[in-house]
């Protein structure tokens, strides 16, 4: 099996596969979800400098970190939400590890997700993106293609009277990606798995609802998934080992055939 | 309307500062404590009620030792008045000339003062005690009706005057934000930076803000370093005066669910983020305490509004009182560093504001039309401690007399 590894460290070397990147940079103004203000709030990405070479450190660089478990690219382990709180290793220290690595299918809905904020992909597109691209492998990463991260602070967030205005899936087409296909995960280009609005949907925020209680995972702010070929893309995803995490910041990487990057 | 502010001319050298002669006996600041509060006391026996100036160590009439500070009536007569051309003192001499005179007053004593331009010998006054730039209490004589206090470049040594200076107000989404905006520009205000953290969130009043002339948003976000640093990069040099609205009310016990995390919040924003702004910010406000070249006049008060929970806590909000009661502190180590710029530290209590967070606290409170007006009020007086609302005021009041039944009645939900 050796030879598939060496094939691979082959295939890297002449950008035959390549590396996208597919995080936001870990900043301080990067929106974070916003709940109604008397809930507990999710500390915002602070990085406060040690020392750089000065009369703090005069040889060294370093900051202190400090972030909520769900800011920027971040990844939901399956005790993130209720209905996952029973699932076994449900949380991103005991989460099985083979886990972190696995295919994509990427669904393009960037059409309807520029003229409808609120749009909501349906089990229907899902079924008419397998006409095409074939069926969604079990144990997949299913990414929402939205190019909403192109768009930067207040866009993105879409804040507005009623709250964040975003793309999601609705609860059919989250129920059939788990039930009926198997998938590892889900993942958008948004701040959360759930649409802006997925909170007056039924059940309320399906994606976490759902996903979760199977014992699935969740992706959000993710970028780059233009640079994704539909299918065939192998996506790294390892949370930070956080003892009893619900989710963390990481580096989110997809490897694809060079001549489709 | 906003004022227009000569530019700098980058080839002379930014005066540095010199604070008049500060030496005062530590019985004289009871004095200090009248004058930062803009209260007329002068100190008087408490055996035979003579009144005294200066502050004496024994009563003049009696050799009582039992002196204290006490109001006293503000009227005057000038008996003599000069100008000292060529003062000793470098502080004056940097201002002469300047105008003194000799005050008889109502009560009694007489006493040298600093002197308006504007009475002359007979005429009646009306007495000030007033923090001068060393932060010690002195005596401004002006006409008895009042008179116009800007043709005063003494009174405006000692005040905090926003008129043809730039101000940055720290959180356009503190209730005081818009007022507070809306009073500096009719002060004369020569700009209004008026900052906005998490700019991605909507603000809902931000036409009425956008309508204020001469205000122009920028990004701060005290709980950030970088967000702090990077604004006092671009506009450290052009700030004059700063109002610290910035806030983070949460109602909450110590025994409540997210208490840690919502003190963690509030202690970022009002204690961490008074560090922040401090550590960048001070040094620039106070190297221009004296920055007063070419008829633009140099930096000149820090303002902390805080709440008046900083002082005594209610036990539902037990995080924000204790993050408002580190802000304090902090207040009084910021001060002596801005001291010695001549820079002075206002600090504003306010009672529960009228805005959604104290939405169940007993009313009167505080408007942020009211708050606006005590800090430009405040400013405009020089002052340097001020009480906002009844609520602040009997709180202060209650506090200085017994504090065991303050705090008792807080605990049984009684402001």
């Amino acid at each position: 099996m050796t030879g598939i590894l060496e094939a691979m460290s082959g295939a890297l070397a002449a950008g035959a596969v390549k590396v996208v990147d597919l995080t936001h940079t870990l900043t301080e103004d990067f929106p974070t979800i916003v709940l109604p203000p008397e809930f507990g709030p999710s500390a915002p990405v602070r990085i406060e400098r040690i020392s750089r070479y000065d009369a703090a450190g005069p040889a060294w660089y370093w900051n202190n970190l400090s972030f909520g478990e769900h800011t920027g690219t971040h990844f939901d382990a399956p005790a993130h939400w209720f209905t996952g709180r029973d699932i076994a290793r449900g949380t991103v220290d005991t989460m099985p590890p083979e886990h972190m690595i696995a295919p994509a299918c990427v669904i393009d809905c960037v059409a309807e997700s520029a003229s409808d904020d609120d749009f909501l992909l349906t089990r229907a597109a899902l079924e008419n993106w397998e006409a095409t691209h074939g069926t969604i492998p079990a144990g997949s990463w299913v990414l929402m293609r939205t190019d909403w991260s192109q768009r930067k602070g207040a866009a993105f967030a879409n804040l507005r009277e009623g709250g964040a205005h975003t793309p999601g899936p609705d609860a059919g087409a989250i129920q059939w990606l788990v039930n009926e296909r198997g998938i590892l995960g889900f993942g958008t280009e948004t701040i959360g798995t759930d649409a802006g609005q997925g909170g007056h949907l039924d059940p309320p925020y399906p994606a976490h609802h759902f996903l979760h209680g199977a014992g699935r995972y969740g992706l959000q702010c993710l970028t780059n998934l233009h640079l994704l070929p539909p299918k065939g893309a192998l996506i790294m995803a390892a949370p930070l080992k956080v003892h009893e995490g619900s989710g963390s910041p990481l580096r989110v990487l997809a490897l694809v055939a060079g001549d489709t990057a | 309307m906003t004022v227009e502010r000569p530019r700098k001319n980058p080839l002379h050298r930014t005066r540095q500062p010199l604070l008049p002669p500060g030496a005062r006996s530590r019985k004289a600041h009871l004095l200090t404590v009248a004058a930062a509060e803009g209260r007329f006391a002068l100190p008087r026996c408490g055996d035979c009620g003579t009144y005294a100036w200066p502050m004496p160590e024994a009563c003049p009439n009696c050799l009582s030792a039992d002196i204290t500070a006490a109001d006293a009536p503000v009227g005057a007569v000038l008996l003599a008045d000069t100008s000292a051309e060529v003062p000793a003192d470098p502080y004056f001499r940097e201002r002469a000339p300047w105008r003194v005179g000799l005050a008889q007053m109502d009560c009694g004593p007489i006493a040298l003062v600093h002197l308006h331009p504007a009475p002359q010998a007979g005429d009646r006054l009306k007495l000030t005690l007033m923090l001068d730039r060393a932060g010690q209490a002195v005596l401004h004589a002006g006409p008895e009706n009042g008179g116009d206090m800007r043709t005063d470049k003494q009174w405006q040594e000692m005040v905090a005057d926003p008129r043809g200076r730039r101000v940055l107000i720290t959180d356009a989404r503190h209730v005081a934000a818009l007022p507070l905006a809306r009073k500096l520009a009719d002060a004369g205000a020569a700009g209004i930076f008026m900052g906005l953290p998490e700019g991605w969130k909507p603000l809902e009043n931000r036409a009425d803000f956008e309508a204020v002339p001469g205000l122009t948003f920028v990004a701060l976000d005290l709980a950030s370093d970088r967000s702090v640093e990077d604004l006092v990069r671009d506009i450290g040099g052009k700030v004059e005066i700063l109002i610290n609205t910035a806030d983070n009310p949460r109602p909450g016990g110590l025994m409540a669910p997210a208490s840690a995390t919502h003190a963690r919040m509030a202690m970022e924003v009002v204690a961490f983020g008074l560090m922040r702004l401090a550590r960048a910010l001070g040094p620039a406000l106070a190297g221009r305490g004296a920055d007063g070249g070419d008829g633009a006049p140099g930096a000149v008060a820090w303002v902390n509004v805080l709440s008046v929970f900083a002082r005594a806590t209610p036990p539902e909000m037990a995080g924000y009182a204790a993050a408002h009661a580190a802000a304090l502190s902090l207040s009084h180590s910021l001060r002596a560093q801005l001291a010695v710029g001549g820079v002075r530290l206002m600090t504003v209590l306010t009672g529960p504001t009228e805005d959604d967070w104290f939405q169940l606290a007993p009313q009167p409170k505080v408007t942020g039309k009211a708050l606006a007006d005590a800090v430009v009020g405040g400013l405009m007086r020089g002052l340097e401690e001020v009480v906002v609302g009844d609520v602040a005021r009997d709180l202060m009041a209650r506090l200085a007399e017994n504090p065991k039944a303050v705090e008792h009645d807080l605990s049984q939900g009684k402001l």
